[in-house]
């Protein structure tokens, strides 16, 4: 299989941090079921770290693992710091994704700046 | 394990039909077109092949047409007959081969109409008959459906062709070997076939023309094929070609079991729905699961040495999801996680046995991962 690389398949196959953590704060949902990737990435603060991250994902093989790999990068890290993290940044993590899946596929990283959107929100209005 | 259910993309030469090409390729090498016997001992090869797959139609030896496969055969059809201020009508169905030659055409001032099929993919006649207008040369319309296994009523849609006049081509690329075909009794005038879906070679296909019938050539050159196709003749292809069929005159009993339990185990499973009727192609199946997507499916059955194939979005070049199965009715949203299963007569109890077994496990796996529940 050339399509993706042995990192991609990696996540695929063996995805981290699946489903939604025992306790967490925020979501960000991105993607559309029309399209086909919808990611769902659940994140619990304390502090202003993530101590906890999970995600549910319906999706292709890229969306899966770039989902798997965004909540591998941005555990432990300062809001700040996974805010930034960006498409091209987990593209590279996986020894890059194919072209076609750069757009629609590699969602994960808006899905961790709409969770921690959503998690200022919810600040905010407390 | 390593479980090949992805026939329809394409199929294992059989070994009886390597064997019947192999002297072409390092002895009986000659041109067809030339005098000396060189040549004429391919010719001769050729000439049996071509009376083989014509009789195997009801057609007769000089309305068969080689050409390099189902889809130059179609583009054939398409481009060849219709001329500015025509009019074709086809279905919403049809593989790209038409679909996108006659987009092409529509750009050179072809009329095209594609028509719509019902949930199960069927051309209901009456919607056939309705688009027939005074400028319509050519209908076209796919014998048997690739993804989803529809098999259209030829007689009753070729009939209608006749009565109002109007040439009737059928892209039997599908058909071939699973559908029995006649093209006297179905009214056919134009037919595509292609070697490689039926355990022949890849690269060689044909086009019957009914005599008397004119298509214009897409391919100029030194007159081959009554100077509708030149290029000197892909011999060993075509004696693969007529080898195959001559082995696939065989019983489908076997497949048509095989496939009905694939299906009644996959709509065991929760969420889970049959694309296309019941009553379909012997060897083809395809089913929609809810919450999940098919390029996953088909990853996770790789690695477990299962090859199949899927109507996603995702795992299309296009990025887009299957137009045959938007056509029946199918949310795009619940067409990603369609799977389409094509047997052959080499598949094994044992190996639907293992498939089925493994896909229910990629279905539970992937559906754990899903935010839409199916869990
Ligand atoms: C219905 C149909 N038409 C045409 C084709 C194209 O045939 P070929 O691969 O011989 O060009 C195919 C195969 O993909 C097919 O399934
Ligand atoms: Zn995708």
């Amino acid at each position: 299989m050339a399509l993706y690389s042995d990192v991609v398949m990696d996540h695929f196959k063996n995805p981290r941090n699946i489903g939604k953590p025992k306790k967490w704060d925020a979501v960000g949902q991105v993607g559309n079921a029309i399209c086909g990737d919808v990611m769902y990435i659940y994140i619990k603060v304390d502090d202003n770290i993530i101590s906890d991250i999970g995600f549910e994902t319906m999706g292709c093989a890229a969306a899966i693992a770039t989902s798997s790999m965004v909540t591998e990068i941005a555990m432990g890290k300062t809001l700040e710091v996974a805010e930034n993290i960006t498409r091209e940044k987990v593209a590279e993590n996986l020894k890059g994704l194919p072209p076609v899946k750069m757009h629609c596929s590699n969602l994960a990283a808006d899905g961790i700046r709409e969770a921690i959107k959503n998690y200022k929100e919810k600040v905010n209005k407390e | 394990m390593r479980v090949y259910l992805d026939n329809g993309a394409t199929s294992k030469t059989d070994e009886r039909v390597v064997e019947a090409m192999l002297p072409y390729f390092t002895e009986d090498y000659g041109n067809p077109a030339s005098l000396h016997t060189f040549g004429q001992t391919a010719l001769e090869g050729v000439k049996k092949a071509r009376e083989k797959l014509a009789k195997f139609i009801n057609a007769e030896a000089d309305e068969i047409i080689f050409t390099s496969g189902g889809t130059e055969s179609d583009n054939m059809v398409i481009q060849g007959i219709a001329k500015e201020g025509d009019h074709i009508i086809t279905t919403k169905i049809e593989h790209p081969a038409i679909l996108e030659s006659c987009a092409a055409m529509e750009k050179r001032g072809v009329e095209v109409t594609y028509l719509d099929v019902d949930n199960e993919g069927y051309v209901k006649p009456e919607v056939l008959k309705s688009a027939i207008k005074k400028n319509t040369k050519l209908v076209s319309i796919m014998m048997a459906n690739n993804e989803i296994g529809t098999i259209q009523d030829m007689e009753k849609l070729g009939a209608i062709c006749k009565e109002k006049g109007v040439l009737f081509h059928t892209d039997a690329v599908q058909a071939v070997g699973k559908v029995s075909i006649d093209v006297k009794a179905m009214n056919i005038d134009l037919l595509s076939a292609s070697g490689h879906k039926i355990h022949g070679p890849k690269g060689i296909g044909i086009l019957y023309v009914k005599n008397g019938i004119k298509v214009r050539p897409l391919i100029f050159g030194g007159g081959h094929e009554s100077g509708m196709r030149s290029g000197t003749s892909n011999t060993t292809g075509i004696i693969g070609f007529a080898k195959a069929i001559e082995l696939c005159n065989v019983d489908v009993k076997e497949m048509v079991r095989l496939r009905d339990k694939i299906i009644d185990s996959l709509l065991e499973l929760p969420d889970s729905r049959l694309n296309g009727p019941k009553d379909r192609l012997p060897n083809n199946v395809n089913v929609a699961f809810k919450y999940i997507e098919g390029e996953g499916i088909l990853l996770h059955l790789d690695g477990a040495g299962i090859a199949v194939s899927t109507g996603s979005a995702c795992s299309s070049l296009s990025l887009k999801p299957s137009h045959v199965l938007l056509a029946i009715g199918l949310k795009p949203e619940n067409s990603h996680g369609s799977v389409r299963i094509t047997l052959s007569r080499y598949n094994t109890e044992a190996e639907v046995d293992y498939f089925l077994k493994e896909l229910r496990g990629v279905i539970t796996k992937l559906r754990a991962l899903s935010p839409f529940g199916g869990k």
